[in-house]
């Protein structure tokens, strides 16, 4: 049973959701499996870029914020994903050794019309640098079980859209 | 890739397909989106999904790998006709991802993407930039994802 469901967020909530070093090795790995430009996948190629060196392709920065906020805040909650993403902004580059802080804003939440059980959570999520910097930020509305439906039973087989 | 002055709004492209594959979606998910419904069979089915699942991030780095292949291939050709090839720049994001159905597994999407703005940019001399618009569609003709996109692209000097 999930400690967070829908009804335990509210508007102005600020969750920290974890820190982690970004290293080269990694940057790499996702790059020569999704995304191999230049930039993310070689040193001295990068350099000739406008990026002016090695940076985290940010399809990998998006996944990198989804596991640390997995890991921190909806492992334990009634997740049940989204239906999509309003925006996400690459702000600034993560390059090889950046310590980089997820942070969970809550902006608004709101029952679905369509299914008592469920309830969305409009989220501002960010990465931040050290220095305290957004790198990148990432618009979202999830969708979490309702504690008054006690679970998820139920949902099952109902469209994924509200 | 193209340089930014022979891009057209209104081009489209087919970028490619991807089945993703039983083992494809739960090691996607064990590295980054580990939820019940994309690493675990029985959890998938008894999830309001109804099956295991890709992750909507899967959906996406498999989008851009696609792209990346297939402009590299356009640029190869490029290349043996002789012809300068221009350099594609950083994304500054996207907005309105959508997933509008689930991916389940042995699903074939077909990605394809539509030019919708090229503008050149005062801020950075030498670059425009273009937002495309991104679909994949799976083998029931159904689309499953879509979303606008964004690069930097460079101009001809």
């Amino acid at each position: 049973m999930p400690r967070l469901h829908w009804e335990d967020f509210s508007p102005g909530q600020v969750t920290k959701c974890g820190s982690r070093v970004v290293t080269r090795a990694e940057i790499v790995a996702f790059a020569a499996e999704y995304d191999p430009q230049p930039m993310h996948l070689d040193e001295h190629a990068a350099r000739a870029t406008l990026m002016g060196g090695l940076v985290a392709s940010g399809w990998h920065s998006c996944c990198i914020l989804m596991r640390m906020l997995t890991d921190s805040l909806l492992h334990d909650a009634s997740f049940m994903g989204a239906p999509g993403v309003d925006e996400v902004k690459w702000l600034a580059p993560v390059r090889p050794g950046d310590r980089v802080t997820a942070r969970a804003t809550v902006l608004d939440t709101r029952a679905s019309r369509s299914r008592p059980n469920v309830g969305f959570v409009k989220f501002r999520f960010e990465l931040l640098d050290t220095s305290g910097r957004t790198v990148m930020v990432l618009i979202v509305s999830p969708m979490f079980g309702r504690r008054s439906e006690d679970n998820l039973q139920g949902t099952r087989g109902t469209p994924v859209r509200a | 890739m193209k340089f930014f002055e022979d891009i057209r709004v209104g081009e489209t492209s087919d970028i490619g397909r991807h089945t993703f594959s039983v083992e494809d979606i739960k090691s996607f998910a064990a590295r980054f989106d580990p939820q019940p419904f994309h690493l675990d069979e029985a959890a998938g089915a008894d999830s309001h999904f109804g099956a295991l699942c890709a992750s909507g991030w899967h959906t996406v780095c498999v989008w851009i790998r696609l792209l990346i292949l297939y402009r590299r291939r356009e640029d190869d050709e490029r290349r043996v006709r002789g012809e300068a090839v221009a350099q594609l720049g950083p994304s500054p994001g996207f907005r309105d991802l959508q997933w509008l159905k689930p991916v389940y597994v042995g699903d074939t999407i077909s990605y394809g993407t539509e030019v919708i703005e090229a503008r050149p940019l005062n801020s950075r001399p030498g670059w425009g930039l273009i937002l495309l618009r991104n679909t994949g569609v799976n083998q029931r003709g159904e689309t499953v994802i879509a979303f606008v996109s964004s690069a930097f692209v460079e101009r001809r000097a």
